[in-house]
């Protein structure tokens, strides 16, 4: 039976309100002591941390705990841990990659990561591209400058038609608009609608025949199949880099187009380049989702 | 009255009590607060940390007007994950000229800290308008009336002084010349190099690609400029921070 006040000689506060007393209650001991170890427990945690400000910087604490250096320290273990598949994958042969197993496999999947973080922003975070800027699907078999993994990997060491690579890929469509009347651009979009197998104007389609072998077949080629050493696309099939309905091809024609894809190697990027090991692993990454050759 | 018992003193005062409260807040108030004004290594000296220039600040008014900062944080932890994602963790100088910080709380979208340069202007313009043309998961609303909403630099330099007003070092002839400032960093082919003298690593050129000074122009070059300023490759971090 629980005791009363009186029994347990607890003392009152001294009020008193018509004989109502206000007893003076200590509180639980376990209360107590816990506030008591927080406060032991504060005092250690200055001493073992950061904590206490001084003159010109705070008290460093006796385990040297340091965020910057954490995440230093962070990163150098993965590099250290992943140093030798990366040596390997910085110097490998690329065309004999894919019969190395163990090291095309973890290519792929650090390759992955590199194109969601570098790529995907144009490309796509599923690589299948956008068309209305002329930003490339990477999941076809239809290479502007070559689908082998090397020439995938030269691609993004260097890029396309910038300044900051002297070895990116580069050439330019001349703008057929100061060149050609409207009447004769007109013509071309027809026999390029006819060599893709769209519906066309015949009459128009045979005019433009010839003016596509004197003004495009230099880069496209005379049947239209395209030209890989001038990055020239392939105009027979149905993949289209901007697009291949009437409107599209006449602003294609009349003002030219100029790709630019930057040149991602740390060699020509004063921060956030690739290693020769990252390149290596995008490109064995978009080698494999599809097209690679 | 043992000494643990001497609290009731404090207790059955209650003017006492409010003395004793304000004296234990003002000490945990100087033990806090007052080191960050005076610490050598919370005030990191970091080379090539320059106030906005008028177009960017412009930019950055529209950043916060639209709500940007909702989604997006402008602030990478020192952590591996983010550091291997986002580039070099952010340096409390990098945003000492940010009033108010755009530090964020919250990441719908990717952080922004040092999203200059990393894309094409053309990029911008083309997300800004139609984000899922190129993030076909993005949950971010078109932002395409921005292009179409020219902006004259009336109040720039009133901005400006506001700026200077807590502590940004916007000089008078920064402010006096704002207008023009504004104006040319859109124009590759104006008189830019007084500009580029008084804002180093400014970049000149028409951002959005179209005719006139649009909120787009605005708004794209203070992205592009956003953690481009420090160069890493000389900077040494502090240790002990």
């Amino acid at each position: 039976m629980t005791k009363t006040p009186e029994q347990k000689e607890i003392g009152t506060t001294g009020h008193s309100w018509d004989g109502i007393e206000e007893l003076n209650n200590p509180l639980p001991r376990w209360w107590v002591w816990i506030l008591y170890a927080t406060i032991v427990w504060g005092i250690g945690y200055t001493i073992a941390y950061p904590a206490w400000p001084m003159i010109s910087g705070a008290t460093p604490g006796l385990l040297g705990y340091s965020t910057r250096a954490n995440v230093a320290a962070d990163i150098a273990a993965v590099e250290a841990a992943n140093a030798e598949l990366m040596d390997q994958l910085a110097t490998v042969d690329l065309a004999s990659l894919p019969e190395n197993e163990s090291l095309h496999s973890f290519a792929i999947n650090g390759g992955a990561a590199v194109f969601r973080a570098n790529c995907s922003q144009c490309h796509g975070s599923g690589a299948a591209g956008v068309q209305a800027s002329g930003y490339p699907s990477l999941l076809d078999d239809d290479w502007l400058w070559g689908g082998t993994i090397d020439e995938i990997a030269y691609t993004v060491t260097n890029g396309i038609r910038n300044e900051q690579s002297p070895d990116a890929r580069w050439t330019q469509m001349p703008a057929f608009g100061e060149m050609l009347s409207g009447e004769e651009i007109g013509q071309l979009v027809a026999h390029v609608q006819a060599i893709s197998g769209q519906d066309h104007d015949a009459t128009l389609a045979a005019a433009g025949a010839p003016l596509f072998l004197d003004n495009c077949s230099a880069c496209h080629g005379e049947a239209g199949e395209g030209n890989r050493d001038m990055g020239a696309p392939r105009l027979t099939d149905a993949i289209w880099l901007y697009g291949g309905d009437a409107d599209t091809l006449t602003e294609t024609i009349t003002n030219a187009r100029f790709g630019v894809m930057p040149a991602w190697s740390e060699e020509w990027r004063s921060a956030g380049g690739l290693s020769a090991a990252e390149v290596n692993a995008v490109a064995a990454y978009v080698h494999q989702l599809g097209g690679g050759e | 009255m043992s000494l643990l018992d001497r609290h009731t003193i404090l207790e059955k005062n209650a003017t006492l009590l409010l003395a004793g409260s304000f004296v234990v807040v003002t000490i945990g108030g100087l033990v806090e607060i007052a080191p960050l004004f005076y610490l050598e290594n919370v005030i990191e000296e970091v080379e090539g940390v320059r106030p906005y220039s008028p177009l960017e600040l412009t930019g950055r008014e529209i950043y916060i007007r639209e709500g940007c900062y909702v989604c997006h944080s402008q602030m990478i932890r020192p952590m591996r994950d983010e550091v291997e994602r986002y580039g070099h963790y952010s340096l409390a100088a990098e945003s000492m000229y940010d009033h108010p910080f755009q530090w964020g709380s919250k990441r719908t979208g990717p952080d922004l800290a040092r999203v200059g340069g990393r894309y094409s202007d053309a990029w911008h313009v083309q997300h800004l308008t139609d984000p899922q043309s190129v993030v076909p998961e993005s949950v971010m609303p078109p932002y395409g009336f921005l292009a179409t909403r020219l902006i004259e630099p009336t109040y720039v330099a009133d901005l400006m002084e506001t700026h200077a007003m807590v502590g940004v070092p916007y000089t008078e002839e920064m402010i006096a010349e704002a207008r023009a400032d504004f104006t040319v960093q859109v124009d590759p082919f104006g008189d830019w190099d007084a500009l580029v003298e008084r804002y180093p690593g400014a970049q000149v050129r028409d951002f959005d690609g179209a005719p006139g000074i649009s909120e787009m122009d605005a708004l794209i070059a203070y992205l592009q400029m956003l953690g481009t300023l420090v160069d890493f490759s000389t900077f040494v971090p502090d240790a002990s921070r």
